[in-house]
């Protein structure tokens, strides 16, 4: 029953900005909500009900899609911004990062591994802890899928932030700058937003941290693919 | 709009580098790379790029919906690969999180209270110690 019109691109970005309006609306309501779980179960049960093939829907998608290339360049700002409050600290910073970018490709790829993962999963499961547009292209470089790669990495930055604060607290990280860190590394722009709430020093810890990770960890996938 | 013509230019010069160049990261970590160079450098004026990067920052999940709506195609590989998903992505999650935050916290003790005494000085009174010590009596 779709017709032609569904395939012009108009269609896909109309229906998702909408989504993602009323998302944000009702998170304002119900605080819990993640409007981003919000804006894509409700695009994807419209897509199943009303039987829109995923390609009309994508022709739109790949349009606002785009904008996450200087998305990601823009990550420049606050990492510039954070990096001259943070000068004094960032031996600590980049140590941890990377620690922390090297255990998140090794641990993510062993562990899907050991559980009796497709090659197609563990390569996208690799980059999940990086921001999502990062995340995405180091999948596909790796020969993963960049759709499980963006589940995965989303689901990430959710476990993070919503277990992260409190588990590193109860193993010893208390500070500032630690926790701030930590989190960004693990839990990217959704740690980082949470974060931002609470508290403003870990907050920027975080997008530094997160800003970092993506570009730690894309220098990292190159050793990856090149010992693969 | 001029933000955005600089932030679009970066990447281009991103795509430009990784298909000339060789350079094996994705083109917009390339660009992310060079433009926080060239702020740091001043090339680049903070406020002229500030509205445009914290819109598209602040509208990030917008431009990735479309991406997670893609799943859609993947759903039979993550019925099959059920406990490899949720498990890697725990166990992950939480090495991360961990050696991260270890790490951090080992090296940054001294500078990190005294940033925080640095922070808190206009909260309250004594702030150094009271950093101090919070930085050192919770060893985990």
């Amino acid at each position: 029953m779709p017709s032609g019109w569904f395939f012009d691109p108009v269609f896909g970005v109309a229906v998702t900005v909408a989504a993602y309006v009323l998302s944000l609306r009702l998170q304002r309501r119900l605080p819990w909500l993640h409007p981003l779980f919000v804006t894509s179960g409700g695009l994807i049960l419209m897509l199943v009900a009303l039987r829109i093939p995923y390609t009309a829907y994508a022709a739109g998608g790949k349009v606002l899609e785009f904008f996450l290339g200087p998305a990601t360049v823009a990550l420049g700002v606050p990492l510039y911004r954070q990096f001259r409050r943070m000068k004094r600290n960032l031996a600590a910073i980049l140590a941890g990062v990377t620690a922390g970018s090297a255990t998140g490709l090794v641990t993510a790829g062993l562990s899907a591994s050991l559980f009796g993962a497709s090659q197609e999963l563990v390569r996208s499961m690799m980059p999940k802890s990086v921001t999502t547009p990062i995340a995405l292209e180091l999948a596909r470089d790796l020969g993963g899928v960049p759709e499980l790669a963006a589940v995965l990495t989303v689901l990430t930055g959710l476990f993070g932030s919503m277990f992260g604060p409190a588990l590193l607290r109860r193993c010893g990280v208390r500070d500032d700058l630690p926790l701030g860190i930590a989190i960004g590394t693990a839990a990217h722009g959704i740690g980082t937003a949470r974060l931002i709430r609470e508290s403003e020093p870990q907050g920027a810890a975080s997008s530094l941290a997160m800003a970092l990770a993506g570009i730690v960890t894309s220098v990292l996938a190159v050793l990856v693919r090149n010992g693969i | 709009m001029a933000g955005f013509a600089i932030l679009t230019a970066f990447l281009l010069a991103g795509h430009a580098i990784r298909e000339w160049g060789g350079v094996p990261l994705p083109a917009n970590v390339i660009g992310l790379i060079l433009f926080t160079a060239a702020l740091g450098f001043r090339l680049v004026k903070l406020e002229t790029v500030e509205k445009a990067a914290d819109f598209l920052l602040r509208h990030l999940m917008l431009f990735f919906a479309p991406v997670v709506v893609g799943v859609v195609s993947f759903f039979p590989l993550i019925g099959r690969e059920a406990a490899a998903f949720v498990g890697g992505l725990v166990i992950s999650a939480v090495a991360v999180l961990l050696v991260t935050g270890w790490t951090t916290k080992a090296l940054s003790r001294e500078t990190a209270a005294g940033v925080r005494a640095a922070d808190e000085a206009g909260r309250a009174e004594g702030a150094g110690t009271g950093g101090n010590a919070r930085g050192f009596d919770r060893g985990g």
